[in-house]
């Protein structure tokens, strides 16, 4: 997976937030939308995705969706 | 991981009961109603039956009421119960184990063998698995497996990712001795206690003793408080490590025991909660109506989900015609387990018992 496709099936996991104001440099878990929900859902995507396991520590420890794309990428 | 397959057993009947005190979500005073209602929708947890712990209920109790009635149903004399196991992580006491307890207070011979087995979730198919082998080979003709808990009580009030999930449930599978038994049971498990530090009640057992420090409430983030002698839980963690994990070992006993999925009549899916279920029953490509839920009315009750949902859902089906039953389970541990339960009818339920 590409870091754009990535970012576009981290976008799609949100309900309310326009995909369009999806970057890579987007800091996730400064949006409004974030929350115990949406991150179980990127948890979800990524392993649906790419067969990797995303800890709610590494959701934690990342700041911008390519942090989270490159630490996924190194499993 | 590893595997097992029993043979030469038959479930003759089971049963379960839970306390008649019910917790409504909705009434909980932490949260806003929308609040509660989002919590209500993702975790599918509407209310519980939760048992006042000042020591009137405990799990055995609940066990034991499920087993005196299923027993009489039966018509099996107690004389002849010579195994008796108790899977629980809320024993009546740290010391002697709580199979003993019952031994004496159910008037079961003091000639079986009783014991406990330390596990939440896995509790049920790891019970099944350890009295299967046991039972296999015919030294054991008749036994009780008792799967419960009333892990409510381990629950701060103030962390609502605890005290609206948990209900308490005791339940009782009662097992045969049958060389001619068609019924299958084929089990595979794993355990990682790496996962320990994310489901854990840390103080009060040897490694962290009792002292001043336990009582106090800590600030934990997002409104959570609680003491160190709660139960904890890292939600995300748990689904991380369920979601990828137990697609897994459902994948590893399927080739090992040949199993065609669209031969199975339904997925009994531990009811952890609803959002982490639905993820598995789509991972696990089965449809709504071959995956049934009780967690609506009990919440989580750790290891007596599975049992539970066999009373609830399938108590008239059990008794009326053959079942292919697949069962996974995530838990405390981490301790995981996908079986399959290959059951021939005449299994004898009689309704959910209160207490």
């Amino acid at each position: 997976m590409t870091l754009d496709e990535f970012v576009k099936a981290f976008a799609a996991e949100f309900d309310d937030t326009p995909a369009e104001q999806f970057t890579p440099a987007t800091k996730y878990r400064e949006l409004d939308e974030w929350g115990s929900l949406v991150a179980l859902s990127i948890i979800s995507m990524v392993d649906d995705e790419m067969d990797k396991r995303v800890t709610g520590a590494d959701l934690r420890n990342c700041t911008t969706i390519e942090d989270l794309y490159h630490l996924v990428e190194s499993k | 991981m590893s595997s097992i397959s029993v043979k030469n057993i038959a479930i003759k009947g089971m049963a379960g009961c839970v306390p008649e005190r019910v917790q409504e979500n909705k009434d909980y005073p932490g949260m806003t109603p929308e609040e509660i209602q989002k919590y209500i929708n993702a975790t599918g947890v509407v209310r519980r039956h939760c048992a006042i712990h000042d020591g009137s209920i405990c799990t055995s109790d609940l066990c034991q009421k499920a087993a005196e009635k299923l027993l009489a149903d039966l018509g099996w004399d107690k004389s002849e119960i010579d195994l008796l196991v108790f899977v629980s992580h809320t024993t009546d006491y740290k010391l002697p184990a709580t199979g003993i307890v019952l031994q004496d207070k159910m008037g079961i011979p003091t000639s079986c063998l009783a014991f406990d087995i330390t596990l939440g979730c896995s509790g049920f198919l790891v019970g099944l698995g350890v009295m299967g082998n046991l039972m296999s080979s015919g030294s054991f003709r008749k036994g009780l497996l008792m799967v419960g808990n009333t892990q409510s009580e381990y629950a701060s009030p103030e962390d609502r990712s605890m005290t609206l999930l948990l209900g308490d449930a005791g339940t009782v599978t009662a097992i045969e001795y049958d060389p001619n038994s068609k019924d299958e049971i084929n089990i595979t498990y794993m355990s990682d206690g790496s996962g320990r530090e994310f489901v854990i009640l840390p103080d009060g057992g040897s490694r962290n003793p009792v002292n001043e420090k336990s009582f106090i409430m800590e600030d934990c983030g997002n409104g959570i408080r609680r003491t160190r002698l709660h139960e904890k839980m890292i939600g995300d963690e748990v689904f991380s490590y369920g979601t990828h994990f137990i697609p897994k070992v459902y994948e590893e006993m399927r080739a090992k025991f040949n199993i065609e999925p669209d031969e199975v009549d339904y997925l009994l899916l531990h009811q952890a909660n609803k959002f982490l279920c639905e993820k598995l029953r789509k991972k696990l490509k089965f449809p709504p109506e071959k995956v049934p839920y009780n967690i609506q009315e009990f919440g989580n009750t750790s290891g007596a989900t599975i049992p539970l949902l066999m009373v609830t859902e399938l108590q008239h089906e059990l008794y009326d015609r053959p079942l292919n039953l697949l069962a996974a389970t995530i838990g405390v541990g981490f301790s995981l387990g996908v079986a399959q339960i290959k059951t021939h009818g005449k299994i004898l339920i009689p309704d959910l018992m209160t207490l």
